[in-house]
């Protein structure tokens, strides 16, 4: 008989010996670091118990000697004959490993494998041994055995042939007969990832909500026949909320804490510092963050990586970290939490940062990026540059990391559940990585256009905004460059594609130009911006995604398909994919080098502090930060008069004001009746001061300027694009003489 | 054999095809079709069959014969393969018809092109020949292997 039924043990047996094992290492950790109690060791024994009574009960003769062994050390620890060192720990979680190895053999192959652990036995024998002489080994494991074993006998009550048959085609089952039809994303998940475990109060809602939607349709179908509006219009109205709901109760048996994930990582921490000889302390808040668990499955290796690099080359040694001034032991802090539909998982720690000049040295050097094209990345552009291919700014490789293999197959995997990551580092600070996921992959919103008579969904996560251009603006708005659509937005270039044209279902070979209307969706691929220009925008939906035959999967165009609500099929658009087909991606790094280029040979200036300011109005407006000889703030009452001039009495002088809305071009007039003191930049010539009144200061940047001529304005030298808004920059010299004449002249005392 | 093979019959371009009704999930008139950009022009494109994506091919493509305008729409022949479920447009439905085992032969030497990698066999029929369609060939198209089963998005 029972074929399935040793089957189903051994699987069972698998799934929480692994739960228990990282349960073990967690308390191990515990009492590495001092934090545990009594409870501890405790359940660090009854796992290893557990573990060992139930191989027995099934025949895994290999996993309950090694487990045997361990118990013997532990049970001498919980009964105090030992007492727990430093030296235990590793070998301790040694044990687990090799169970693991053990279990995973059992998974693969059907049996135990063949490793044999000789050296950790040994080990874990000589810890025993340490105590031998106060007592008799043996006797006292074996009383220890008699104490536990009735609660293995009630975990498994298996028959005697069913052991011996525990050896054919396991994993077949593993993945058959889980609870769930979960569709997994990895043919190679394993047992314990084939099943999840659902709270049955939950699975009780959900039942009770399938109940609702069968009344709900039993109501639908009654009505047909009867052709009663109103009762139909209730009836859907329910079947909507009923569905909305049950979508949900279904989604949150997916649902996982991240924490389970995480569980292992004090444990990957522990070994990579101790091999570096680091001290780390991992600090996790919002471990019952619930994500789906593909979701969870897909980042979990990428964590792992983030966690390791983190250590590796961004905290520093103790020894650097005192004479740094911090203190010897670097935090590593992992916190997750739910924000907009997304779940958010921050990787943040205290060590040295990464140096941006190295990464960008490092880029040039290996001739991933011009060095033109670096000098204009903004510092977090050049920091995420470590998500490139290959690599590496770490100095020397080490068998942590540092070969470059890692941050850009980091990058490509959460990606490819559908996330985004973002770096922020500051030098000697430490560096935070953010990850965004998705709760979910199987449904997501989307945005529904309609080009060429066909409809596509776009997933909202690449979305970036909606633009439209109208009459005179659809005309002009769309420039080419070098035969490439492109559209200013808020002065930047973005690059256009227009989606009848790169799928070929331009039916009929208009000039887009002479459309009404232009409808431009901005959106997000590997970190560039690119347009996408259909016909028409439909509205978000939720869809739900459906695999593309395996024909149609060399499409990199589509991630799938879904079907809209009246009953039709719509594509999806993998925006990634699109970009690379529709050549927008690469291209817009070409152009703005181009463009960039033209502007640098062109009319643009040496970067230069820029004063920042508003005047007349909310007008942004900008002068050389070198003209500016101070900034000054004025009470009201200081100001005083000298003929028909304002003016302050301003370091033993007369200072004239000017009012720098008077002279320019503005509808409304200056507004500093609101506040009591006036801002003033003082400028200085000639010995002789004069105060400009603006409304406020705002900042002070260095930037490369590009003036765009425009002779119009008075008292305007031009505009230019400064923190992505345009910004006027103000002709002091020129407002300064048609507000005193006489104020370059030699003469004047 | 032990047991006579049924086949469900029916014509694309004139020509009298039949596949094995075990094979067959169902036939269908008409089906609204969304179309497959950049896709190859044998997919006609991909119908919603309660719920279930479909790809839809178009036999008088696959077969490379002649496109000439259809009077009546296509039908949808739903047939399960190791790939999937795929549709196969073709002309008219026929009869399901049991042939005599005695008459099959293997396709004659003569056919060339594309025939001869779909045409698994031919049943000598009194009025006519029945040409036996390897359904699992007719779905490969373009240059998909069968190595990437995987779906790329899980739903």
């Amino acid at each position: 008989m029972s074929d399935d039924l040793s089957k189903q043990l051994i699987d069972e047996f698998i799934v929480e010996s692994y739960e228990g094992l990282d349960r073990y290492e967690g308390e191990i950790l515990k009492l590495e670091d001092g934090s545990s109690d009594e409870e501890t060791l405790n359940k660090i024994f009854r796992v290893i118990h557990t573990i060992k009574g139930t191989a027995g009960c099934l025949g895994l003769p290999k996993i309950e000697n090694i487990a045997h062994t361990g118990e013997n050390l532990l049970s001498l620890i919980r009964d105090g004959e030992l007492n727990v060192s430093k030296d235990m720990i590793t070998p301790l979680l040694e044990l687990s490993d090799a169970i693991k190895s053990f279990l995973q053999d059992l998974e693969t192959s059907g049996v135990e494998g063949t490793t044999r652990h000789t050296e950790l036995v040994e080990k874990l024998e000589a810890l025993q041994s340490i105590s031998q002489d106060s007592e008799d080994e043996d006797d006292r494991s074996e009383e220890v055995y008699g104490l536990f074993d009735d609660d293995s006998e009630t975990t498994s009550s298996v028959d005697e042939e069913a052991p011996a048959s525990g050896g054919e085609e396991p994993s077949e089952t593993a993945t058959g007969d889980s609870e769930l039809p979960v569709a997994s994303r990895k043919p190679e998940s394993s047992v314990a990832n084939s099943s999840i475990r659902v709270a049955v109060d939950h699975l009780d809602r959900v039942m009770n909500m399938v109940g609702e939607l069968v009344l709900a349709r039993n109501q639908i179908v009654a009505n047909v026949e009867q052709l009663d509006p109103t009762a139909l219009l209730t009836a859907s109205q329910r079947l909507n909320i009923i569905t909305t709901e049950l979508q949900e109760g279904v989604m949150k048996t997916r649902m996982q804490p991240i924490g389970s994930v995480w569980a292992t990582f004090p444990r990957v921490v522990r070994d990579i510092s101790s091999e570096l000889g680091k001290k780390v302390r991992l600090v996790m808040d919002g471990q019952s963050t619930e994500l789906d668990r593909t979701v969870i499955e897909a980042i979990k290796d990428p964590l792992i990586h983030i966690i390791r690099n983190s250590i590796d080359h961004g905290i520093e040694k103790p020894e650097a970290r005192r004479q740094a001034g911090k203190p010897e032991e670097g935090l590593l802090s992992l916190r997750a939490f739910h924000e907009g539909g997304q779940v958010n998982i921050e990787i943040m720690d205290d060590g040295a940062g990464i140096d941006v000049e190295r990464v960008k040295a490092k880029a040039i050097d290996q001739g991933m990026i011009s060095p033109e094209r670096v000098a204009r990345l903004s510092e977090r552009e050049a920091v995420n540059l470590i998500f490139l291919p290959g690599l590496s700014s770490a100095k020397k490789v080490s068998n942590v990391s540092g070969r470059g293999v890692g941050m850009d197959v980091v990058r490509t995997n959460v990606e490819k559940a559908g996330g985004s990551i973002d770096l922020q580092t500051q030098r000697g600070q430490g560096a935070t990585i953010r990850i965004k996921i998705p709760l979910t992959l199987a449904i997501i919103p989307a945005l529904i256009v309609t080009s060429g008579g066909n409809r596509f969904a776009i997933p909202q996560v690449s979305l970036l905004e909606l633009v439209r251009l109208e009459g005179e603006q659809a005309k002009s708005g769309i420039e080419m460059l070098y035969g490439a659509p492109i559209h200013r937005l808020r002065g930047q270039i973005l690059p256009l594609a227009y989606l009848k044209k790169t799928l070929r279902i331009d039916n009929n070979d208009t000039e887009e130009t002479e459309d009404e209307v232009i409808n431009i969706i901005v959106l997000e691929a590997d970190g560039k911006q690119f347009g996408l220009v259909v016909d028409q925008i439909n509205d978000t939906e939720e869809i739900v995604v459906k695999p593309l035959s395996k024909q149609l999967k060399d499409i990199k165009a589509f991630a799938g398909a879904t079907i809209m609500g009246d009953g039709k099929v719509a594509l999806i658009i993998d925006v990634l994919g699109y970009a690379e087909h529709a050549n927008v991606i690469s291209e817009t790094s070409d152009h703005s080098i181009v463009q960039e280029e033209n502007v640098a040979e062109g009319f643009s200036k040496e970067r230069e502090s820029m004063l920042i300011f508003n005047a007349g109005g909310n007008r942004r407006m900008a002068i050389p930060l070198s003209l500016a000889a101070r900034l000054e703030e004025f009470p009201k009452d200081r100001l005083e008069r000298a003929g028909t001039q304002e003016v302050v009495q301003y370091r033993d002088q007369i200072m004239p004001l000017i009012r720098v809305s008077e002279y320019i071009d503005c509808e409304e007039p200056s507004r500093d009746e609101d506040s009591d003191v006036l801002q003033v930049v003082v400028y200085s010539e000639n010995g002789r001061s004069v105060g400009l009144v603006v409304d406020c200061i705002n900042d002070i940047v260095e930037v490369a300027i590009s003036v765009q001529r425009d002779s119009a304005s008075q008292g305007i030298l031009g505009s230019a694009v400064i923190q992505e808004k345009v910004t006027d920059l103000l002709d002091v010299p020129d407002v300064v003489r048609r507000a005193d004449p006489n104020f370059y002249s030699p003469s004047a005392a | 054999m032990d047991q006579p093979i049924q086949f469900c019959t029916f014509y694309v371009d004139g020509l009298f095809f039949g596949v094995n009704v075990l094979k067959v999930q169902e036939v269908l008139n008409e089906q609204d079709m969304t179309p497959v950009p950049l896709a190859s022009k044998e997919v006609c494109g991909l119908i919603n069959l309660r719920g279930q994506i479909v790809t839809a091919i178009d036999l008088r493509q696959r077969l490379d014969l002649d496109r000439n305008e259809l009077q009546e729409p296509p039908m949808n022949v739903v047939v399960h393969t190791e790939d999937g479920i795929f549709s196969l447009l073709v002309d008219e439905i026929g009869d399901v018809i049991e042939p005599d085992e005695a008459t099959f032969e293997n396709p004659p030497e003569t056919l060339e092109g594309v025939a001869r990698e779909l045409v698994a066999g031919v049943y000598k029929l009194e009025d006519r020949l029945l040409l036996i369609l390897d359904t699992e060939k007719a779905v490969l198209i373009g240059n998909s292997s069968g190595a990437n089963r995987e779906a790329s998005i899980s739903a």
